[in-house]
């Protein structure tokens, strides 16, 4: 890939100070129990570079779910129970833009004249999405090993504009010599996953992701790939269902698998 | 302020129409992917676009912050240039005073500029039924007008009609030939029929996009002309505008000015900026002799009373929120049933008449944030539809009207049992243990899937949840 058309590396937010020796994993509830193995490739992508992973056992979900869905006690109450477990001061790295935006976003309203407000926004200080954990903090450099490729990219809405991502996953895809990234037409328009949108209006959804299949296809990748499990399990239930050729995969598996 | 009952709006309805007119759907799609291309153009500048845009929310804040105070301003400022003020806390009683200082004049044909309040008021069919003609002069309106449509996008009415279809239009209506009609064509033939109304019309009527308090000047903007003619050929020129849209000063003009333009149409500015300061004169050569303006509320003191929906009233009405939507561009603007469609629609339009006329509204958006990405005076939208979900279900503060319209008690006791189960680690486990071993055995048919699949494949989960995954590996959990 070249990514001379691009502009400058930006570092969206300040670093932590000092090296990271250590580091949370929150693996989200889609990735728990639908890609479990975006979860186990981002550990492994940080292990190999010396970081040691914590993973509290009790965590289950942000509560996007029901805050978008209009019942915000409940929210509260699932995304409350996570706050105890990632108590040290050190980054918590999430391999979802949605689920990081949740987090970083709306956690501090969600939390606002609640007891837990303050603990609630220092975890969204310190969440980071996972390729711009990897870009920015760790700054890694990958070693490609797999065959010539052509991939393609779908930005998820949550992480760009709410995690304020830019183009960090394709900067980590252009370190990879032999793939290149082939430009989608409307990069940054939604998929039409939106949680409950999708089945609440489930015809606009199916527009807005059949759109998407279309533009992807007609790039002629192998594979779209992607940094969020719902837009993921969205466009890939959508191509399989046409049974399109066209593949689709977690960024951090596709990453870890590259590089091996 | 009282709200007689409505009829709840299908959106579904109109939906369904929307995504399945393809004409419509190639002409929505061409013209947002125009309208995104030329306002991205006029930003390329992050730094300046930052600046500029935080500047606008806070002249839009302050103003809002000092509502009371500046309306007063505006009507002694208005009063002091020959501006007479109206107030009109409903539908009825702005028609009303309209009606009064036409019917007092003897005035039966007026033209109008346009204007998103008028919409509300459903001003033309109020006139007509009292024998007094309003024609539309902005050529998007004039359109619409002969179809006998409402506005399909709040700066660009006709939008959802291409050439071809207007040229029918015209065939159909005014008796001219429907081939070989390009846009500059079909542009003259409307010139050439409202020319002669200009002239003879007894009013003008239009909006206004920024009342000065401090000046009492109404600034307006326009491209075509029709807003010069429509407030200064005719003798009386009356304005209508919401409460919300008065600023304290000039200087706060230009920066949304700014703002507003390159947002709306990726122009610097466009072709006329009027800034109305009165009736004609002692030796003016123009102008209308009287000047009216009639400020409405319309439910607007209702959304003001709350801080959070308050944000609503930032808007400066550039419409760049429906232009980069993905839902609008495929719904169009018609769907919305409404005044305003898109993203702004789905957040003023169930507070100003209610949640129970328009139920659907809070919940068409996927969350998605481009609305937000580029409103110019940073209206949290995404977050407003959140709340607006909130009210909907019970759930919020009850600030906003029908709040708790749509609460559902099976709804409710599923996001309970949601909630119990995601914040227990023990219930947790036991279900996710559960879904991993038999959740793929769901049919496609079952409640919720059964949307979902209608286009795509089922979800698998996965044999083994990462908890397990990641306690077998061995990685620490502390």
């Amino acid at each position: 890939m070249t990514s001379g058309s691009l502009p400058a590396a930006t570092v969206p937010r300040p670093l932590p100070a000092g090296p990271v020796t250590e580091v949370y994993l929150f693996g989200t509830c889609l990735v728990d129990l639908f890609t479990p193995s975006a979860g186990v490739s981002t550990v492994r992508l940080l292990q190999r570079e010396g970081v040691r992973v914590i993973f509290p056992q009790g965590q289950s979900c942000c509560g996007q779910p029901a805050y978008n869905s209009g019942h915000p006690e409940e929210a509260r109450a699932v995304a409350r129970a996570q706050i105890p477990l990632f108590s040290k001061d050190i980054p918590i790295v999430i391999p979802s833009g949605s689920c990081g935006g949740m987090i970083r976003q709306h956690w501090p309203h969600l939390f606002a004249g609640q007891p837990e407000e303050a603990a609630a926004c220092a975890i969204a200080a310190r969440i980071w999405e996972l390729s711009e954990f990897l870009l920015h903090v760790l700054k890694v450099s990958l070693e490609d090993h797999g065959a010539p490729e052509t991939v393609t990219w779908h930005s998820s809405c949550h992480a760009m504009r709410e995690m304020g991502l830019t183009d960090e996953p394709k900067r980590l895809l252009g370190q990879l010599k032999n793939v290149t990234v082939a430009p989608l037409q409307r990069e940054r328009e939604c998929c039409g996953f939106g949680g409950t949108f999708a089945v609440r209006h489930a015809d606009v959804s199916a527009a807005m992701v059949a759109d998407k299949c279309a533009d992807i296809e007609s790039t002629g990748a192998a594979t779209v790939l992607g940094g969020d499990c719902g837009c993921l399990m969205n466009i890939s239930g959508a191509l399989d269902q046409k049974r399109s050729a066209v593949g689709s995969q977690h960024l951090a598996d596709y990453l870890w698998e590259r590089t091996q | 302020m009282s709200h007689a009952p409505h009829q709840t709006h299908d959106f579904r309805a109109g939906i369904d129409a929307g995504l399945h007119d393809t004409t419509l759907r190639a002409n929505f799609r061409r013209a947002m992917d125009g309208l995104m291309t030329k306002r991205a153009k006029q930003f390329e500048d992050p730094q300046e676009w930052t600046r500029l845009r935080a500047l606008g929310q806070e002249i839009r804040q302050r103003a809002l912050s000092k509502l009371p105070d500046l309306l007063e301003r505006l009507e002694e400022n208005c009063t002091r240039n020959g501006i007479h003020v109206h107030w009109a806390e409903d539908v009825a009683q702005a028609n009303a005073i309209i009606l009064g200082i036409l019917q007092q004049r003897g005035i039966t044909t007026v033209v109008k500029g346009k204007s998103m309040v008028s919409e509300e008021m459903h001003l033309n069919a109020f006139l007509g039924g009292h024998g007094i003609r309003a024609l539309e002069a902005d050529l998007g309106e004039y359109i619409i007008q002969l179809a006998g449509q409402m506005p399909c996008h709040i700066v660009m009415p006709a939008i959802h009609l291409n050439k071809t279809q207007i040229a029918d239009l015209f065939a159909d209506k005014l008796g001219t030939s429907p081939d070989g009609q390009d846009a500059e064509a079909l542009t003259a033939i409307a010139r050439e029929k409202l020319r002669e109304e200009f002239r003879t019309a007894g009013a003008g009527i239009s909006g206004v996009n920024f009342p000065v308090a401090e000046t009492g000047t109404l600034c307006l903007i326009e491209n075509e002309g029709n807003g010069r003619m429509v407030t200064t050929v005719p003798p009386v020129h009356i304005a209508v505008t919401g409460i919300e849209k008065v600023v304290e000063n000039l200087e706060d003009v230009t920066p949304l000015l700014r703002l507003l333009t390159r947002s709306a149409t990726g122009q610097p500015i466009t072709t006329y900026v009027n800034m109305i300061s009165g009736p004609r004169r002692g030796a003016d050569q123009d102008g209308p002799q009287e000047v009216h303006l009639v400020l409405i509320d319309f439910g607007r003191s209702r959304v003001y009373a709350d801080p959070e929906t308050r944000q609503t009233l930032q808007c400066i009405r550039c419409a760049a929120c429906m232009n980069h939507c993905p839902v609008y561009v495929r719904v169009g603007g018609h769907a919305y049933g409404g005044v305003y469609p898109g993203p702004i629609g789905k957040i003023l339009t169930p507070q100003l008449n209610g949640l129970a006329e328009y139920p659907d509204h809070p919940s068409a958006s996927s969350l998605c944030n481009a609305c937000v990405e580029v409103c110019p005076v940073k209206i949290p939208i995404a977050q407003m539809l959140v709340r607006l979900r909130n009210e909907k279900a019970g759930k919020g503060t009850g600030a906003v009207q029908d709040a708790g319209s749509g609460g559902s008690l099976l709804e409710d006791a599923a996001w309970k049992a949601w909630a119990t189960t995601y914040s227990s680690p023990l219930a947790y486990r036991v279900a996710s243990a559960a879904m991993t071993a038999v959740g793929n055995a769901l049919p496609a048919s079952a409640p919720l899937l059964k949307a979902w699949t209608s286009v795509r494949t089922k979800p698998r989960f996965a044999a083994q949840s990462l908890h397990r995954t990641l306690k077998e590996m061995g990685v620490a959990d502390e």
